[in-house]
């Protein structure tokens, strides 16, 4: 709501020295925002006045037809000035600039020799004055608007500021001067009275064929008031041109002006329909479903039984608080008016709009609540205007009233104090309610408070104490913390997520957060094509790009487009890692219910809710490529082993321990692709990237990738204390040979059960493959460390418990090696 | 070797003679001294020291002394010994730095060499920042609760007091899911976990909700679809503003130091009544500069928003406002960053340039 400050002073008297800037700063501590306040005409500094255009030359010598022209500025000489605009003619008023004066845009004027003539100031457009960005022609004033030689800078207001004030959804009485001013007022301390009081609203001439209501439960009220008489072709006056001008809207007719110009004064939207255009009463009812509906910007709209419209005997007139119908417009022809306010229920009025994606300013009214009472007056006024400016008799009306009277709030004067925390007295309350507009009726204990007409959103005893408080200022609050009870710290969960993050940045992974949106193409990159969990995935109906309309199956995609992102900036050593949700899609997705919000739903109900939302498992996956290790000793290069080291890095945080088996998987070479194992479920996997799909990605050769799923991980679980051996251990060394095809983990698993209890761990340090093992084959390197929890190992014991090891190695066929 | 002596028969023995000995042991100590090295040192060692050494050898003659004189000789050769002794182990010593300090020369490389083999790692600010609140405020009492990205409507907004219709629905652009009507939406707010919470907990409930937002703005400097929050939620008796107040100014001061308050505007929420916006007392110039760039000389930044909870919310939520009240208040994590650590474009926080992550580090 764009408030000039000329129209709030006409409304409310603000102490003299303060100005636009301290009332917004007075608006905002009451809790209005403030978009900004702008000034006009500040820069302007010298004489504008009316004159009247005695005569005028035409000088046809130059390029362009200039005009030398006489002016009686209601000065003693007559004044001449050179003039390039041709929109007026002899006894027309306009504004002359006298030379001296600095126009807006430090455009300063003087008497100067032009065109062969000495022009002694000069005559201007809107432009010129800073009114808008008219340039045209030239401003011709209305005849007798003011003596000749008066003040055009008070005439047409050109020094004024504007408060533009963003309005929250509930402040719907902010969108009127009339609301504002009264907020102006309790910040000043001033008195204010209310502009509806000054209207005579009655109706003295009631038409019941006037109009009609389908349905009370869409329209609580509305009045219908007929003019006739009125001369549509007449401009609106000046000052309210410049009025609609400041507070944003353009000047487009007599009529929309009056009805603009009562809506931004008052609040009520209001529609002015040609009654020479209407057939029959005027019906507010909802549209039938094949009904169409042309509106004043030209769309043509299809209607519904959701939307509610004014209509007269041969279908839709107007979408009813939104838009009027092209088919029903006032033109210069129209003499006959109808006005219409109504209060339409403001739900209806935002669905509507929402479904036309159709806002307008009456819409933004409606939806945030117009005052509830003030149909009547508001219509009494744009019809007074329509006397007073279009020369209008007033015919008839109707006042067609449904309205429920709203129910009063129980409230008790202390619940501010204890509700907000500090001391506001009874007589406080009283007064900062009375402020809003409220009546009291006072009991001892509790008091019935009613909200005025203009407050709908005042409904709970919570609303009265935020009026309170941010009337005496939520400066005043006090700084106090709530004594809160012991809390228990993080879960289990939340730790091991921390762990994890941790453990990745010491292995030297760099977190990546990347939005979570994935299109086809991406996993059909990865080579994910078919029978794939992955494929199933949730779709947005409003993505932020058609090409990613689907949330992420996987991290992979998300973190390729960053290692990609780093490589074109030159990052070339690269490892990242990301861990968050990935959504896992479902066949058979049904709505959500609907629960009520008037109770707790049932635990139920609870449930089939929360058993219809997706699936959204913590996963975290990293990316390597280029040179894991670097330094000027050497490089190594990153490889499939890096990826699975880090994945037993998260494990490890996690408190569990992965197994690790050959697997397939895209986007995974099918030869370096682990299988993470967890108990007896796959949890992930890691390894290097397929060449197709590296090739495909344009990703550096070689490029490792690892992806689990945390939550499968579980949390960890409290471990037991070992009992370490202090006996000494005997170490021997064994070389096996087996087939290329077997796992080294297999072996180790092997060695261990064969190994028996004496054998406490088998580490792998050699592996060979060449001629002196022959081809298809491989040796295996093993250190067995063997040892007792309580005494020295002979040398046999340890020799029957490698014997035991060897053995269980030889069924997967290991040999000792020669 | 000479033959032992009989008591009867008391020989001279030159090599015991006091003069003699003194003579040995003058010459050890001088080969010592002249030693150059441990090699030589070894040399002079068992030539003056050694089995066959004259002192040595002059010591088995003194049984062949005649009782009277053992004493005397043995204490004399004894004392030779301890010098000679004395004066090899200060030699070793010597010899022995000399030679150490030479290696350890030899051995002494560059240290400011380069150490690390591999670059270190990172975590994202964002993560990082997202425990350090929530550790505040582990520390005040609460714990951290969590809910879906992927939330139904009706926690999203239906229980948040924002109705179907409410103008509040369209004041943010939601990411819906396809079809529309089946009511799943990218949460807008964190705001939802503080409806999960009440359902599936009694109060008191002090709980602190960081996680991932979504609304459908572009990218730009200021701007990202994706985003984080974290909401605060206290729901207990007798909670009222000056709770709030507290709970934030205590916020503002941990995060961006001392001095650093807050200051609450009326504004509206539908699950707040009354509500507020939060001002943080600028931490560039703490209100005391008019030119000030970081706040346009307000002296004050929006932070975020935050009320008493509504009472239709609580009800939705099977809390009995006549007996609990609360209050919620919810902040961008990235704006909290960006004045915190002086982070300019929103586009770092999302790009994943592992240039800027890597400088926040583990810990922030």
């Amino acid at each position: 709501m764009r408030v000039p400050l000329s129209w709030l002073r006409e409304l409310v008297t603000v102490p003299e020295p303060f100005g636009a800037r301290e009332i917004a700063d007075a608006l905002v501590r009451q809790g209005l925002e403030i978009e900004g306040v702008e000034f006009f005409g500040s820069d302007l500094v010298g004489e504008l006045v009316v004159a009247r255009v005695l005569s005028i030359e035409e000088l046809t010598e130059f390029k362009k037809p200039i005009r030398w022209v006489s002016l009686d500025a209601g000065e003693k000489d007559v004044r001449w000035v050179i003039c390039g605009a041709q929109n007026f003619a002899v006894g027309d008023l306009v504004v002359v600039v006298k030379p001296g004066s600095i126009l807006p845009g430090e455009f300063k004027v003087t008497s100067r020799e032009t065109y062969g003539h000495v022009s002694d100031g000069m005559i201007c457009s809107a432009r010129e004055m800073g009114m808008g960005d008219d340039h045209t022609g030239i401003v011709v004033l209305p005849p007798g608007v003011a003596p000749l030689g008066f003040d055009a800078i008070e005439l047409l207001g050109l020094r004024d500021a504007v408060i533009d004030v963003a309005v929250t959804p509930d402040r719907g009485y902010a969108l009127s001067m009339r609301g504002i001013a009264r907020e102006v007022a309790t910040a000043f301390q001033v008195p204010f009275s209310d502009p509806v009081f000054a209207i005579n609203s009655g109706i003295t001439a009631v038409d019941e064929l006037l109009g009609s209501v389908e349905d009370a439960m869409d329209v609580d009220r509305i009045v219908l008031r007929s003019v006739t008489g009125v001369d549509t072709s007449l401009q609106s006056p000046i000052w309210m041109q410049r009025r609609l001008a400041l507070a944003g809207m353009r000047s487009i007719s007599l009529a929309v002006d009056i009805t603009n110009y009562v809506m931004l004064e008052l609040g009520q939207p209001l529609h002015a329909f040609d009654s020479g255009k209407v057939k029959g009463g005027i019906r507010v009812r909802r549209a039938h479903a094949n009904e169409s509906l042309e509106t004043l910007d030209h769309v043509t709209r299809k209607l519904n039984n959701d939307d509610l419209v004014i209509a007269d005997s041969s279908g839709p007139l107007a979408l009813a608080g939104t838009m009027g119908g092209l088919n029903s417009e006032i033109d210069s022809s129209s003499t006959e008016i109808i006005i219409e306010a109504a209060h339409f229920t403001p739900e209806l009025i935002a669905r509507m709009s929402r479904r036309h994606k159709l806002s307008s300013e009456a819409s933004r009214r409606f939806e945030r609540g117009v005052d509830h009472d003030l149909a009547l007056a508001a219509s009494a006024r744009a019809a007074n205007l329509f006397c007073e400016i279009g020369g209008a008799q007033i015919v008839s009306a109707i006042d067609i009233d449904n309205r429920v009277p709203l129910s009063a709030i129980t409230f008790n004067p202390s619940f501010p104090t204890r509700l907000v925390g500090h001391p506001y007295s009874a007589d406080v309350v009283d007064q900062r309610l009375t402020d809003v507009g409220c009546t009291i009726e006072k009991s001892v204990e509790t008091w019935l408070v009613k909200a005025p007409s203009w407050r709908p959103d005042l409904t709970l005893a919570e609303d009265l104490v935020e009026e309170v408080a941010r009337l005496e200022g939520y400066d005043a609050i006090p700084s106090i913390l709530p004594p809160a009870p012991a809390s228990r710290g993080l879960t289990p969960t939340q730790r091991t997520r921390r762990g994890v993050g941790i453990a990745l940045a010491g292995e030297g992974f760099v977190e990546v957060l990347s939005y979570p949106f994935i299109g086809e193409n991406d996993l059909a990159a990865l080579g994910i094509v078919e029978n794939d969990y992955r494929l199933i995935a949730i779709r947005l109906a409003n993505p932020m790009s058609d090409a990613a309309p689907l949330m992420r199956t996987t991290l992979l995609p998300g973190l390729i487009a960053a290692l990609k992102r780093n490589l074109s900036r030159g990052n070339r050593n690269l490892a990242i890692f990301e861990m968050g949700s990935i959504f896992l899609g479902r066949l058979d997705q049904l709505p959500l219910p609907r629960l009520g919000v008037d109770r707790a739903p049932s635990p139920a109900d609870l449930n089939a809710l929360m058993s219809l939302i997706p699936e959204q498992p913590q996963y975290v996956a990293g990316l390597l490529c280029g040179e894991g290790e670097s330094s000027w000793r050497g490089l190594r290069a990153v490889d499939w082993s890096d990826g699975i080291a880090a994945a037993q890095a998260v494990a490890r945080a996690a408190g569990a321990t992965l197994s690790i088996r050959t697997g397939s998987l895209a986007p995974w070479h099918p030869g370096r692709c682990a299988e993470l194992w967890y108990g007896d479920q796959v949890v992930g996997h890691a390894g290097e990237l397929h060449p197709r799909v590296v090739t495909r990605l344009d990703l550096p050769p070689r490029s490792v990738a690892f992806e689990l799923n945390l939550d499968a991980l579980g949390n960890p679980t409290p471990v037991h204390s070992p009992e370490i051996s202090v006996s000494p251990p005997a170490i021997q060394d064994v070389a096996l040979i087996v087939d290329s095809s077997v796992a080294a983990s297999d072996i180790t698993t092997a060695l261990l059960a064969g190994g028996g209890p004496l054998l406490e761990s088998a580490a792998l340090f050699d592996v060979y493959e060449g001629a002196q093992v022959g081809k298809g084959r491989k040796s295996l390197a093993f250190t067995l460390t063997f040892r007792a929890p309580d005494r020295t190992l002979t040398a046999i014991e340890a020799a029957v418990a490698r014997e035991g090891a060897v053995t269980a190695a030889g069924t997967l066929g290991a040999e000792l090696r020669g | 070797m000479s033959a032992p002596n009989s008591k009867y028969d008391p020989v001279e023995v030159a090599s015991l003679h006091p003069t003699q000995i003194a003579q040995m042991v003058e010459d050890a100590l001088l080969s010592f001294s002249a030693s150059t090295n441990l090699e030589e040192l070894k040399t002079a060692r068992l030539a003056h020291a050694g089995d066959r050494a004259p002192l040595s050898l002059a010591n088995r003659e003194i049984g062949a002394l005649p009782p009277a004189a053992k004493a005397e000789a043995g204490k004399r050769v004894g004392q030779a010994r301890a010098r000679i002794n004395a004066a090899l182990e200060e030699a070793t010593i010597r010899l022995e730095e000399a030679r150490d300090a030479h290696v350890l020369i030899e051995e002494r490389v560059d240290v400011t060499l380069p150490s690390a083999r591999r670059a270190p790692g990172a975590r994202h600010p964002l993560t990082t920042i997202r425990e350090k609140v929530a550790e505040l405020f582990i520390g005040m009492g609460y714990e951290v609760a969590e809910g879906p990205e992927l939330e139904a409507e009706w926690f999203n907004f239906d229980a948040l007091n924002i109705a179907a219709d409410h103008p509040a629905r369209t004041m943010a652009d939601t990411f819906f899911v396809d079809p529309p009507e089946n009511g799943l939406v990218l949460r807008t707010h964190t705001s939802p976990v503080q409806a999960r919470t009440m359902l599936s907990q009694k109060p008191p409930i002090y709980v602190i909700c960081p996680g991932r937002t979504y609304r459908t703005d572009e990218l730009d400097a200021t701007h990202t679809p994706v985003f984080s929050q974290v909401e605060g939620l206290v729901i207990d008796r007798n909670i009222s503003m000056a709770h709030l107040k507290g709970t934030l100014d205590h916020f503002a001061t941990s995060m961006f130091g001392e001095g650093i308050i807050t200051r609450l505007r009326p504004s509206f929420f539908p699950f707040t009544e009354p509500s507020a916006e939060v001002d943080l007392r600028c931490f560039a110039c703490r209100g005391e500069n008019l030119e000030c760039r970081a706040c346009g000389g307000e002296g004050w930044i929006e932070w975020g928003g935050c009320g008493m909870v509504n009472p239709k919310v609580l009800i939705a939520c099977g809390i009995d406002p006549s007996e609990f009240s609360g209050f919620a208040f919810g902040m961008g994590l990235e704006r909290t960053l960006m004045f915190r650590h002086g982070v300019k474009d929103m586009r770092d926080l999302v790009e994943g340039d592992i240039r800027f992550t890597t400088a926040f580090g583990v810990e922030i």
